[in-house]
């Protein structure tokens, strides 16, 4: 007979897993294929352990443990944010009526594929990362990535826990096909196409961090509105967490501007590359495919779906609250900009309802902004006057109107030809990510840093830059 | 709108020969509808779809003899078809959308009969998600293998999503052709994502699984294997289904056997179709007719009535009917089963049909059996209506061709629904010519005019007919036509499309807020509550 498991203590959590007996069977079955999934997935790099933030509750005194443990010790916890007693549906056509607080039937099927979809994205980041602890630049940078690591790790928990929770039979073997799935897999791949790219160095790293889990925080905050509470409260937890992987995205950027800005100035020429450093130009072709395929995640810009799910009061739009209009949106349209064959730009009206994918990305894109400006601001006190941007986003697409066309950075509408020839121009080429790979030679060092980058300002919860936030075997 | 297709010019679909295989690869041009105001997005199909599919279908019988396995499969990443395009069938007429069906089913019964009559074996290899219409086609095949991705399902969503049936063949074939439990085919049809991998199995669903790696070989070696047990000929050459000759304007349509005259004011058409000794008249005749019923229904949907007559020497008939019969190749093999669609499409469609066996007509056999497959027969008793010094006299004759080899769709022959209990192999004694007379005590006819009374009486018929309810016909005339057992075709176009025909027209899928007007806009569906 084995001993009875200390649920508190094992999987710290605010869903009172130690008197749920239906979800400790279900997470009983789980949680051995997740630390199995977790072996042979996650990380590939041996560490004996690091300084790890671990969610503890919920509550505004403090959310968060900072301590350093194995990895594989991590406690992998669920939290939901705390619950708001009277809210009530802020959008659709139940607006105004209470939440749900159980699964509605007749929505079951849209709930729980946008829970799958959610929770396939999270190990799927992962699994892309799992070579880069062997190039990691700084202690500290590899600290942030396991960080991430454990915490997208977390949120697939946090999804499994709503499968678990509430949508019974399938939804554990939903659960299990979401560690059955793997990025890139030939037989099994990622449902999102940007899921099933490759992480292959610490610049790609960065800018997925700034591009790709900032489309999560987007998606988190729509379904942060969701009707449906538990969803609800789960994501506005995990957008707590996704801050932190912005965080390591734009600074990260910064770290690379500002070592190439630094090598520019020292040796007075923009071809650093002689030099260890990363040139302008190739940060630039990183910004265009990262920010592009991170685009294509929003989906086409008109969106049936998106529309059935904002009637239903499955997924609103970003901040649905401070939204000044009825939050039916049935009766008004919107312009969509879109490419025409003879090379101009033309505008269609559409129902606002049916363009909230756009409504989102256009969010997102003026968030984008802000690291450019910071990047940039880097530049300019440093007295360089190139710029970094954001391409057009009808360039390099492969979802909505915008795929079927040719479309340069600069939002000019070209024949294939024109393109492809200037493609290497805008895209990292073979040569490009090849030079960047030779750049990454790890430094596992105590307070040293590799020469592409320069060091954090600061450390993580007020530790030293040169603290030993892993410690290697 | 035009029923001509060539491989030459699909816009839609890619066929690829390679000796015993071929691959019917579905790549749909979003751009491409055959009505502009819609976009086919994610392999979702319209009539010009499935006009291409039709074509290909019926190449691959005739052109491509030594062809053994077809397969059906996706150009398209990830998406194997998506079914009927929803915003087409929402913006479509009630009568297009239900003859669009019915096409539909057509070929999709006649890759069924590829597999069953003629040796060339359909299977589906679903690469990708495969969505109500979409796994309907799938089901049309005689063995499915689905992608195990961990993502592509076969799901029939209608019921769950538009409020609709999965109305070309899905339900019917769910049950009667897979034999899927009825209870789970309930869960199945109202569960919106429906369901892949091993359950998909187990269920019956589809045949197998193969993860992406392993698909086309897998796929390959069942293809090789159902060719290893067809009949198809190792070395024939194929005949050329040529372009056929046709000319029409506001009055008709003229092919080179086959006429077909329009009288907009009493809303029908008469259709002649001539007899002849040239060796490739069976086949030609078959394909303009075909072509003929396909293009009257889709263009004159008020020509309600058609009557049918023939012309020419009935001698001339027994013979290519007997050399037909008698053939055993590949092609007479062919030929015959592509005529006993065409009888099938006529017991299939929502028009009057009525013959008129005149002096110097020629109902034998194969011919007589377009006038079985009418709702009434009249034989004039009596000389030609412009000749009554002439000594000729209308006769029909019944041949082998009326006792098997051209069956309905419900398994029996034209003849056996006529006299349905009954023994008809008394009739097969015949043998002969049989005079008005004989015809009408026989029960072969309806009536026997005399010439006296035949214009006359032909007119009221066909002016009574013009004047009742075409809806109440249909429903009549479809429920008459099929005496007797019901099989898996039948259930389709009477069970399935008929129920499903009445939910097209219910509040509930085509009122302002129902299921097909709000598909797209965001907005919900609002059913009325009342269970009828």
């Amino acid at each position: 007979m084995a001993s009875p498991i200390n649920y508190d203590e094992k999987i710290p959590n605010n869903v009172d897993l130690s008197s749920d007996r239906r979800l400790q069977r279900a997470l009983e079955g789980w949680q051995p294929k997740f630390m199995n999934w977790w072996s042979e997935m996650g990380p590939t790099l041996e560490t004996h352990d690091v300084y790890l933030r671990t969610a503890v509750s919920v509550g505004r005194a403090g959310w968060a443990h900072f301590d350093h443990v194995k990895l594989d010790e991590y406690r992998w916890g669920i939290f939901l944010a705390e619950r708001e007693q009277a809210r009530t549906i802020g959008f659709g056509e139940h607006r105004g009526e209470p939440v749900w607080q159980q699964v509605p039937g007749e929505y079951r099927a849209d709930l729980q594929r946008l829970i799958v979809i959610q929770g396939d994205t999270e190990p799927a980041s992962v699994e892309q990362q799992r070579l880069l602890g062997l190039t990691a630049p700084s202690l500290y940078d590899l600290r942030n990535l396991f960080q991430v690591n454990v915490e997208e790790g977390r949120h697939l928990w946090a999804m499994v826990y709503l499968l678990h929770a509430y949508f019974g039979r399938e939804g554990r073997e939903q659960a299990e096909d979401l560690l059955l799935r793997n990025s890139g897999s030939p037989d099994s791949p990622r449902i999102l196409g940007a899921f099933n790219e490759e992480t292959a160095d610490w610049l790609a790293f960065y800018m997925f961090t700034y591009f790709t889990d900032r489309d999560g925080k987007y998606q988190l905050g729509t379904l942060k509105e969701s009707a449906f509470d538990p969803l609800s409260r789960t994501c506005e937890f995990m957008l707590k967490e996704e801050a932190h992987h912005m965080f390591v995205g734009t600074t990260g950027v910064d770290r690379v501007v500002a070592r190439t800005a630094e090598l520019i100035r020292e040796h007075d020429t923009f071809d650093i590359a002689p030099h260890g450093g990363i040139p302008l130009e190739i940060i630039q072709k990183y910004i265009n495919f990262h920010y592009t395929v991170s685009l294509d995640l929003f989906g086409s810009e008109t969106s049936t779906n998106a529309a059935n799910y904002y009637t239903a009061g499955l997924k609103g739009r970003w901040q649905e609250g401070r939204r000044k209009d009825d939050h039916k949106l049935t009766d008004t349209g919107s312009m969509l900009e879109t490419p025409r064959a003879d090379g101009t730009w033309g505008g269609d009206e559409l129902s606002t309802i049916l363009m909230l994918n756009v409504d989102l990305r256009n969010e997102y894109i003026a968030d984008c902004e802000h690291g450019v400006t910071r990047w940039n601001r880097i530049l300019a006190e440093a007295g360089i006057d190139r710029r970094l941007k954001l391409p057009h986003p009808g360039f390099n697409r492969g979802v909505g109107v915008n795929s079927a066309f040719h479309i340069s950075p600069d939002g000019e509408i070209l024949d294939e030809a024109t393109w492809t020839r200037a493609r290497d121009k805008w895209l990292p080429t073979g040569q490009d990510l090849a030079f960047v790979q030779s750049l990454m030679r790890p430094v596992h060092e105590r307070g040293k840093i590799a020469s592409w980058v320069a060091p954090p300002t600061n450390g993580i919860n007020g530790k030293p830059f040169e603290y030993e936030y892993v410690h290697l075997p | 709108m035009s029923f001509d297709a060539h491989p030459d010019s699909y816009r839609h679909w890619k066929l690829r020969v390679e000796g015993e295989l071929a691959w019917l690869v579905l790549d749909v041009d979003e751009t491409a509808g055959i009505v502009p105001g819609y976009e086919l997005k994610l392999n979702s199909y319209d009539l010009g779809v499935d006009i291409e599919l039709y074509d290909a279908t019926q190449r691959l019988r005739f052109e491509h003899p030594r062809v053994r396995t077809v397969v059906v499969t996706s150009g398209k990443d990830r998406v194997f078809c998506a079914g009927a395009n929803i915003r087409m069938l929402a913006a479509s007429s009630h009568e297009w959308k239900v003859n669009f069906c019915k096409f539909t089913n057509e070929t999709r019964n006649g890759m069924e009969d590829a597999t069953e009559h003629s040796g060339q074996t359909y299977l589906a290899a679903v690469n990708g998600s495969c969505a109500g219409g979409g796994y309907e086609l799938a089901l049309a095949c005689d063995h499915i293998v689905l992608v195990d991705d961990n993502s592509s399902a076969v799901s029939l969503p209608e019921v769950p999503l538009l409020g609709v049936l999965p109305g070309t063949g899905g339900l019917t074939r769910l049950v009667d052709k897979r034999r899927v439990r009825k209870d789970r085919a309930d869960v199945f049809a109202t569960r919106s994502d429906g369901m892949r991998g091993k359950a998909a199995v187990q269920w019956g669903l589809v045949d197998e699984v193969v993860p992406p790696r392993r698909f086309d070989e897998v796929v390959r070696e069942r293809a090789l294997e159902a060719a290893r047990n067809s009949t198809r000929p190792q070395d024939a050459q194929g005949i050329e289904l040529t372009p056929l000759e046709r000319e029409t304007d506001d009055d008709g349509v003229r092919y080179r056997y086959v006429q077909a005259k329009y009288d907009r004011e009493l809303g029908l058409v008469k259709i002649t179709v001539h007899a002849s000794t040239d060796e490739n008249w069976p086949l030609t005749v078959t394909r303009e007719l075909d072509d003929l019923i396909l293009r009257l229904r889709t263009n004159e949907t008020e020509l309600g009535t058609w009557v049918f007559t023939t012309a020419g020497d009935p001698e001339a008939v027994l013979a290519q009917e007997h050399r037909l019969l008698t053939d055993d190749s590949w092609l007479g093999n062919e030929i015959r089963h592509f005529y006993k669609r065409v009888l099938k499409r006529l017991d299939v469609t929502s028009r009057s049909l009525i013959a008129l066996i005149e002096p110097g007509s020629c109902f034998v056999g194969m011919l007589l059996e377009l006038a079985f497959a009418c709702d009434r027969q009249y034989i004039l008793d009596g000389p030609p209506i412009d000749d009554e010094d002439s000594d000729e006299r209308a006769a029909i004759q019944l041949t082998p061709a009326n006792f098997g080899p051209f069956p309905m769709g419900n398994g029996i022959t034209r003849l056996q629904s006529r006299f349905y209990g009954e023994d008809v192999t008394r009739l097969s004694e015949l043998d002969k010519p049989v005079d008005a007379v004989e015809a009408a005590d026989l029960g072969l006819v309806t009536e026997a005019f005399d010439d006296i009374d035949w214009v006359d009486e032909i007119r009221i018929v066909l002016e009574g007919r013009a004047s009742l309810s075409p809806d109440a016909l249909t429903g009549m005339e479809a429920n008459h036509r099929f005496v007797g057992p019901e099989t898996l075709e039948t259930k389709i176009f009477a069970r399935l499309t008929a129920w499903q025909n009445w939910i097209f027209n219910r509040p509930g899928a085509s009122g302002p807020e129902g299921a097909l007007r709000r598909y797209g806009t965001g907005q919900k569906a609002v059913f009325d509550r009342k269970r009828v």
